[in-house]
């Protein structure tokens, strides 16, 4: 079957089985490994996608089903080819270790954001809730999301 | 080595908080991990597991299955060349003799764990794949199993191997222990039972091989240790030098991709196939087969004198091995070696043992054996100052081990022991005390030391190599074989470099973790590489500015001791300077390589007999000390992470950045140990194969934890620096549950520490 859908701004129409999630679509069938497969049952955060704007796993979407649905992956932020200034954020405040959650951490981020522009930490933490990350603790993290939020590039 | 301690001051680019050039491609998601690879022609690969953890494999048929449109074949043991994977010691040492274990690449006749491995299927799609294993047809007949050390070393136990189910031991035996436990003042006993833990990395295994244009066959996946080549080299019987695996990035290791994972699967195939081949583990798959971290039963004697200076410990350990060795027997060193803690004990009896079972494997993870006995060494210091009313710091000041001093097992101390430090400023970290908000909600402090072994043991011979050299135009390559786990690995080996050769970062490329093109420098555990790889480009590189600077020095008239290298060029003491693209066209033209290959040989030694406590193990030690504040609700047994403190003695930061973030990160998955984590095994069936039953720390769960680095100037790494992987992640549990005790009174000795387990401590469930 079709699946139709707006990738990253762009119009596609894929070919996909009635069971394949829009995980598997994006990395086996397009080749789009910003995202990343981390438990394939929606509870790492790590393929999560922007679905009209708001975080999802892309692992728990049917493909077929998104109807001409806007879907953002990370490469979706590029600004003219530069990081997003969140991104800068979490590389100067080293929210950055072995990076397979980082995607799904930036576009988590950038949606709760949208929706609380200036959250205390404790609420970044409460956003993130849904996104694993086994390597940093979290605390450079929320570190990164605070100087972004405060409007501050970073240490350096 | 005769490095003088360098203050920061004179360090251009070691010591400073530099952006890792890795960090940027994650962030832009342009790293390609080990799943994020793909060939034309590509087949995809399924594991059959067996369902049962004790059982015999009565028949074994894959007719149909390999019949299936799709499938391009189908594996069982005995299409394996050489069915035996050699699990001792990963890396470039492999003659260990009495700790040698081995395991079946694919299940013969038997299997041994739920989860281990019947038959590998290659297909046109992952999902035919699937498909294919599913129609494989194996009968099973079911035969007791053990299922606790316990049980599986009383007499008459079903063996889970043909010998009996006593893996290894290791005792130590040093002063008279019964005779200063009768004259200590205080004697606290204490058991403790720490439990199955997974590494849980987010990236699961994963791989891609194929065969090469030169027909070798090439391996890119996601591992700690890129010398297992050789193990696939044996497996597949071909030449050492036809197998090459190539390192990614890792999406997170913690000791739990430093055994064999999916590579030599994949050769297999490859070899078989002929064609490329992908295999990436499910969740479900990763939680249910990969070895895990040891569960553990301490038990604990601890003799007292009235000021709180330990007299004598005496202990005894018994672990959970699973089913097949790995690298049990080694973990169990580790235990026995640190079971003392970071203390000077004149009297100490350690009797080790660790028993084979029917449950999941165990071997490495972040900590190796010197994590468990931090919980209960820890826990006893604790009560040890309860019971003498001596307060938590001093009691570890007054029992801290010093420069000079000998461990239980013979090792003299030669490096600074910061244990006071650390664990004064870990306490005060912890700033003001909360106000408790309700009288049913209980605040308290607990505090935790740990020490643990930087580098490989001593016996190993242990080695690193790398290759740096110049490009024409000036800048830099350094080649070396470390796998990058995430910690900054390959960073760190470009700051030092730089700082060495005066290149500017972002003229360095790295290349790391490849078998075949990048010098070897063994793997990425024990933590050893910034020790191990860092030396090994320091090395490197000091001996290659040295060759320059022979050839710069007539070109600027004096004497080349006196010249320095700085901001891509080469400088006078009187400021003079020559362009570094000049100095490397004066090196062509005269002969003189741009290049250097340097290897960093760590000091060695013979192996040790513990009991009699002969000597050396380990290079050295990195100590630490963390703080904890929680909040525990008397009502429900929930425990709150208010606030949280770690500070250990690194030596030197190379980049302070990412020595936090090893602190910060190490502690949150320590809480996770202490707290929430527990793969739940009944009668060797897991119970917790998924993410939303196998939990870890969210970003909810934990609190901020401030990282104290403390710099001593004193390590065996490069510019001095010690360690700091694994550290972090040994004393939270600990840290924790005297917090608790000094909240509630309740002494909780089983881990996790569960809001249902502090309830029972409480007295509140009956």
């Amino acid at each position: 079957m079709i699946a139709r859908l707006v990738l990253n701004g762009r119009p596609r129409e894929v070919d996909v089985r009635g069971n394949q999630t829009l995980l598997e679509m994006l990395r086996d069938t397009l080749g789009i490994f910003d995202v990343k497969e981390g438990c394939d049952e929606g509870v790492c955060g790590v393929c999560t996608v922007l679905l009209d704007g708001r975080p999802v796993s892309s692992c728990l979407v049917l493909a077929a089903a998104l109807r001409g649905r806007a879907v953002v992956t990370l490469r979706g932020l590029e600004l003219n080819g530069g990081l997003h200034p969140l991104q800068e954020a979490f590389v100067r405040h080293g929210a950055v270790q072995c990076g397979f959650c980082t995607p799904g951490m930036l576009l988590t981020t950038l949606a709760f954001l949208e929706r609380e522009p200036r959250p205390d930490r404790e609420a970044i933490r409460a956003a993130l809730e849904g996104n694993l990350c086994r390597c940093t603790g979290y605390t450079k993290i929320v570190d990164a999301v605070e100087a972004y939020v405060r409007g501050e590039s970073g240490p350096q | 080595m005769t490095d003088a301690v360098a203050t920061r001051e004179a360090l251009r680019v070691v010591g400073r908080p530099v952006v890792r050039h890795d960090a940027r491609d994650k962030v832009a998601a342009a790293t390609a991990y080990a799943a994020d690879w793909a060939l034309p022609g590509m087949l995809h690969a399924a594991v059959l597991r067996s369902p049962y953890p004790s059982a015999r494999i009565v028949r074994l048929d894959t007719k149909r299955a390999a019949a299936m449109a799709g499938v391009a074949v189908v594996l069982t043991a005995r299409d394996v060349p050489r069915n035996t994977l050699s699990t001792d010691v990963p890396g470039q040492t492999t003659a260990v003799g009495p700790l040698r274990a081995t395991l079946h690449v694919l299940a013969e006749g038997r299997v041994r764990h739920q989860g281990e491995p019947v038959a590998l299927v290659a297909a046109e799609t992952l999902e035919l794949a699937r498909d294919a294993v599913e129609a494989i047809e194996v009968e099973y007949e079911v035969t007791p199993g053990v299922f606790t050390p316990e049980a599986a070393l009383a007499p008459g136990a079903p063996a889970v191997h043909g010998t009996g189910n006593l893996l290894a031991e290791w005792r130590i035996a040093r002063g008279d222990v019964a005779r200063a436990l009768s004259g200590a003042k205080v004697v606290v006993e204490g058991e403790y039972t720490t439990q199955l833990v997974d590494a849980a990395y987010l990236e699961p295994e994963s791989g891609v091989a194929w065969i090469d244009s030169d027909g070798v066959i090439t391996i890119r996946l996601s591992t700690q240790v890129i010398e297992h080549f050789r193990d696939v080299a044996e497996v597949l019987q071909v030449p050492h030098n036809r197998v090459r695996v190539i390192g990614t990035y890792l999406g997170g290791g913690f000791g739990g991709k430093e055994d064999v994972t999916v590579e030599a699967y994949l050769g297999l195939l490859a070899l078989k196939t002929g064609r490329p081949v992908k295999m990436v583990w499910t969740r479900q798959e990763s939680l249910l087969s990969r070895a895990k971290r040891h569960p553990y039963r301490l038990r604990y004697r601890t003799g007292a004198a009235a000021n709180g200076e330990i007299v004598a410990q005496q202990i005894e350990l018994l672990a959970d091995a699973g089913a097949y060795a790995y690298l049990s027997a080694l973990v169990l060193l580790y235990s026995t070696v640190t079971a003392a803690g970071p203390y000077r004990v004149p009297a100490v009896e350690v009797d080790a043992r660790v028993a084979y079972t029917n449950n999941p494997p165990t071997s490495a993870m972040r900590g190796f054996g010197a994590m468990q006995t931090v919980f209960a060494y820890e826990s006893q210091m604790d009560r040890v100052a309860r019971a003498l009313n001596i307060d938590p710091v001093a009691v570890r000041r007054v029992n801290a081990l010093r420069r000079g001093d000998t461990l239980p097992v013979g090792q003299v101390i030669e490096t600074h022991v910061a244990i006071p430090e650390v664990c004064e400023r870990a306490w005060a970290a912890l700033g003001p005390r909360a106000p408790a908000r309700a009288p049913h909600l209980k605040v308290g402090r607990g505090l935790a030391c740990n020490f643990q072994p930087y580098g490989r043991i001593v016996w190993l011979h242990d080695w690193a190599s790398a290759w740096i050299g110049f490009e024409m135009d000036g800048s830099l390559v350094v080649r070396c074989g470390c796998p990058d786990v995430g910690g900054g690995q390959a960073s760190s080996l470009c700051q030092i470099a730089s700082e060495v050769l005066g290149v500017t970062l972002t003229r360095i490329s790295v290349h790391v973790s490849d078998s075949a093109l990048t010098p070897l420098a063994g793997t990425t555990t024990a933590s050893r590489q910034l020790y191990m790889s860092g030396n090994a480009v320091l090395k490197t590189a000091r001996e290659l500015r040295a060759q320059l600077l022979r050839v710069a020095a007539p070109m600027l008239g004096g004497d080349a001791d006196e010249l320095d290298m700085d901001e891509d060029r080469v400088v006078t003491a009187d400021g003079r300077t020559l362009a570094i693209a000049d100095l490397l066209r004066e090196c062509a033209r005269v002969g003189v390589p741009r290049s250097h290959l340097g290897v960093y040989h760590a000091p060695a030694g013979e192996p040790v007999d513990l009991a009699t406590g002969s000597g050396k193990v380990f290079p050295d030690y990195t100590f630490g000390a963390h703080a904890a504040e929680v909040e525990v609700d008397t009502e429900t047994g929930v425990v709150r992470v208010l606030a949280y403190a770690a500070a250990h003695d690194v030596g030197r930061a190379i980049n302070p950045q990412s020595v936090e973030g090893q602190i910060q990160g190490g502690a949150v998955q320590g809480l996770g140990y202490g707290l929430m984590e527990e793969v739940v095994v009944e009668d060797g069936i897991n119970l917790t194969t998924s993410f939303a039953t196998y939990l870890i720390p969210t970003a909810a769960d934990v609190p901020d934890v401030r990282a104290v680095v403390v710099e001593s100037g004193e390590g065996l790494g490069p510019f001095n620096a010690r360690g700091i992987g694994e550290p972090p992640i040994g004393p939270p549990a600990a840290a924790i549950a005297n917090a608790i005790e000094d909240a509630t009174g309740a002494r909780i000795t089983r881990l996790p520490i569960t809001a249902e387990r502090v309830a029972r401590a409480l007295g509140l469930l009956g």
